[in-house]
């Protein structure tokens, strides 16, 4: 079992839904991720998305697309982000997934990128804009390498979408709670929390719920009935407001435990 | 009841790809939205009904077919016998509206009560919108904040036509951040929301839909030369932006191996510089949904485009013309924002025509096709869109050089 199955199986043990925290790489430097990755790990998240920041996040709201744009401008790459997995590997075992889109990893090379990222210590790829019908030149070699892979579900997707896509699911399958972008207010959190429980009887994989997520009281209703709660830009927006690293530490600290005591069944 | 589609040569339908290029690379939520737009256009374009009354609108609406004028002074200047396809005297002043009529009635038989748009220099919104006009449906259009600026007039239209326009503030505030976007908003309204996308650009099935109803273009202007000069051309030629004009015209001429296909691509300030000529000095990757030639950076992110024309100014473009690119049936120039520039100014002097700035570049690509293809060579060129909405452009541009030189 990988890493992030094994944290998914330690959180259903504890009587707790696995909390997954999601940070920009970069933003607002690569130094500060490595701290803020290992705040959020010791203040209780079981699985860190570390998003590689793209130029055309489309399936990003604004809170993530201006954090992208601020770590662009910063002049982060691949190279940057896999170096950051590496400083955190020397302090932190908390399981790491690659968050992002699909062209940066083409560019790198499917095969080459899930070698690098093995052996800085990624545990797994998550790719917003690759459906299963393109998944295969990346999955094939992250199977290959023994690392986790974890697809998409929407309240869009038929039944044939799903069995699809939790055949390629080493770790969790990613639910994404509505139909709209990163940071959205327009969520129904209990009906999302639902339909995971009802995909859970489907597939033979973890189901987590991401998108629309702020509040430990939001985590709540979700962690009721999933397994895993995604927190992302609520996050990025306590960095954003914190006046320097320091106060983003913090910050990321005290959201992520208020968020972890509130996965707790 | 006609045939089923003839599908495009090296087609596949199953994954949506042109050779190895298109496919579907979009968010997991839009992956049934763009199953079910692929069955009911696939249906739509089958049914003798539907075809009927586009083929209707067409004619009375559009006003097609769109002439294939014989210019004489034009071929005189550049050494050529030089036809051109006027796409520009279609309803609205440009190609654009040959594919929105076909999608906003593809919209109103999917039952979809909303349609959204990207659009660059503002020639697909305006069309979009006055199909929704038409066919009585809202719609909302996103425009790069900086397009705004420049294409005021296509705004104003849009606004007239009952559109709502949203200038998009993000990344270079251009053609490719209305997209992202429009994409943005369809991810969200996806189940009532029918999103007219303007370029042969896009996850499948976008990119066989416009290819499909642009290909009017060329099928006529295929049956023009045999009518009026008694024989096809020697070359066929057309600007490429996201390449919905181009597919269009080279769509009627693929199977004709003797004529040549040539696409104009914007060099902007040069290809040294700032330009936006993926197929020209790109490198394959994924944007908007499909693999093609983009232009990016070392580390895979999108590169700013750059031209004078804003409907150029986009860092990709379509997978069919990648395809086409790498079979070698076309091949594509570029051509910088000057030679687009002298291309505007010798239309207009030699024809009375104002080509819009984006025509502009298969004009200035002229001189170059000719000396590689010969003297005397007949060439048809696709003068895809009028040219009233970069007047102030042309205008500031020209004074700014006159400014210099004095």
């Amino acid at each position: 079992m990988g890493r992030i199955a094994e944290a998914f199986a330690t959180a259903a043990d504890d009587h707790r839904a696995a909390l997954v925290i999601y940070l920009c790489a970069g933003d607002p430097s690569l130094d500060a991720t490595v701290e803020l990755v290992v705040a959020a790990a010791e203040a209780g998240a079981d699985v860190i998305e570390l998003g590689v920041p793209f130029s055309d996040p489309t399936a990003d709201g604004l809170a993530i697309q201006q954090a992208s744009e601020r770590s662009l401008a910063r002049g982060t790459t691949m190279r940057g982000v896999l170096d950051v997995v590496r400083r955190v590997r020397e302090r932190s075992a908390v399981p790491i997934l690659l968050f992002g889109y699909y062209n940066p990893i083409l560019h790198y090379g499917e095969a080459k990128l899930v070698a690098d990222a093995k052996a800085a210590g990624v545990d797994g790829f998550l790719v917003v804009d690759l459906p299963p019908e393109e998944a295969d030149p990346l999955v094939a070699p992250i199977r290959e390498a023994g690392l986790g892979y974890v697809p998409l579900v929407a309240p869009t997707s038929t039944d044939s979408r799903v069995v699809q896509a939790a055949a390629l699911a080493s770790g969790f399958v990613y639910y994404v709670s509505m139909t709209g972008v990163t940071g959205s207010k327009d969520a129904v959190l209990d009906e999302a929390a639902e339909r995971a429980a009802e995909l859970r009887t489907k597939i033979d994989a973890p189901v987590a719920v991401g998108f629309g997520i702020a509040t430990a009281d939001d985590a709540r209703v979700v962690a009721a009935k999933a397994d895993g709660v995604v927190v992302g830009s609520a996050i990025v927006r306590a960095i954003a407001s914190a006046s320097d690293v320091e106060g983003a530490t913090a910050a990321v600290h005290a959201l992520v435990s208020s968020l972890a005591a509130a996965c707790r069944r | 009841m006609r045939a089923t589609l003839d599908l495009p040569p090296d087609f596949d339908p199953v994954s949506g790809r042109f050779g190895k290029f298109g496919g579907r690379f979009v968010a997991e939520t839009l992956m049934p939205a763009l199953d079910e737009l692929t069955k009911a256009f696939l249906a739509a374009w089958a049914d003798a009904d539907f075809r009927n009354e586009l083929d209707g609108l067409l004619r009375d609406y559009v006003g097609r077919e769109t002439p294939l004028y014989h210019a004489r002074r034009l071929s005189g200047e550049v050494g050529a016998d030089v036809w051109l396809k006027r796409e520009d005297l279609a309803h609205t002043g440009a190609h654009k509206v040959n594919n929105t009529v076909g999608q906003v009635l593809l919209a109103k038989r999917m039952g979809k009560t909303r349609v959204i748009a990207e659009t660059g220099a503002g020639q697909h919104g305006v069309a979009t919108a006055t199909a929704c006009a038409l066919f009585g449906l809202p719609c909302e259009v996103f425009m790069g904040a900086e397009d705004v600026r420049r294409q005021a007039p296509n705004v104003r239209r849009m606004e007239l036509l009952g559109a709502k326009v949203h200038a998009v503030q993000s990344g270079s505030r251009t053609l490719k951040d209305a997209m992202n976007e429009a994409l943005r908003d369809w991810v969200t309204n996806v189940e009532d929301t029918y999103y007219c996308v303007g370029s042969a650009a896009g996850p499948h099935p976008y990119p066989l839909i416009v290819r499909e109803l642009q290909s009017v273009i060329g099928r006529e202007a295929r049956a023009q030369m045999l009518r009026q000069k008694g024989r096809l051309p020697d070359v066929v030629v057309a600007c490429v932006g996201g390449g919905s004009n181009a597919i269009g015209a080279f769509a009627g001429f693929l199977e004709d191996r003797d004529v040549k296909l040539v696409g104009v691509e914007a060099a902007g300030e040069g290809l040294h510089g700032k330009h936006a000529a993926p197929l020209t000095a790109g490198s394959v990757g994924v944007l908007h949904g499909a693999k093609s030639y983009l232009l990016q950076t070392d580390d895979g992110q999108v590169a700013e485009a750059h031209s004078i024309s804003a409907g150029l100014d986009y860092p990709g473009v379509g997978p069919e013309h990648s395809h086409l690119k790498d079979t070698g049936r076309a091949t594509y120039v570029a051509v910088t924002d000057d030679e687009a520039l002298a291309g505007f100014q010798q239309l207009t002097r030699l024809e009375g025509i104002l080509p819009a700035l984006e025509t502009s570049h298969a004009i200035g690509a002229l001189p170059k096709i000719v000396a590689k293809e010969g003297e005397g060579v007949s060439i048809v060129v696709c003068l895809s869109g009028r040219g009233d909405k970069d007047l102030e452009t042309v205008q500031s541009v020209l004074a700014e050089r006159a400014a210099k030189t004095h």
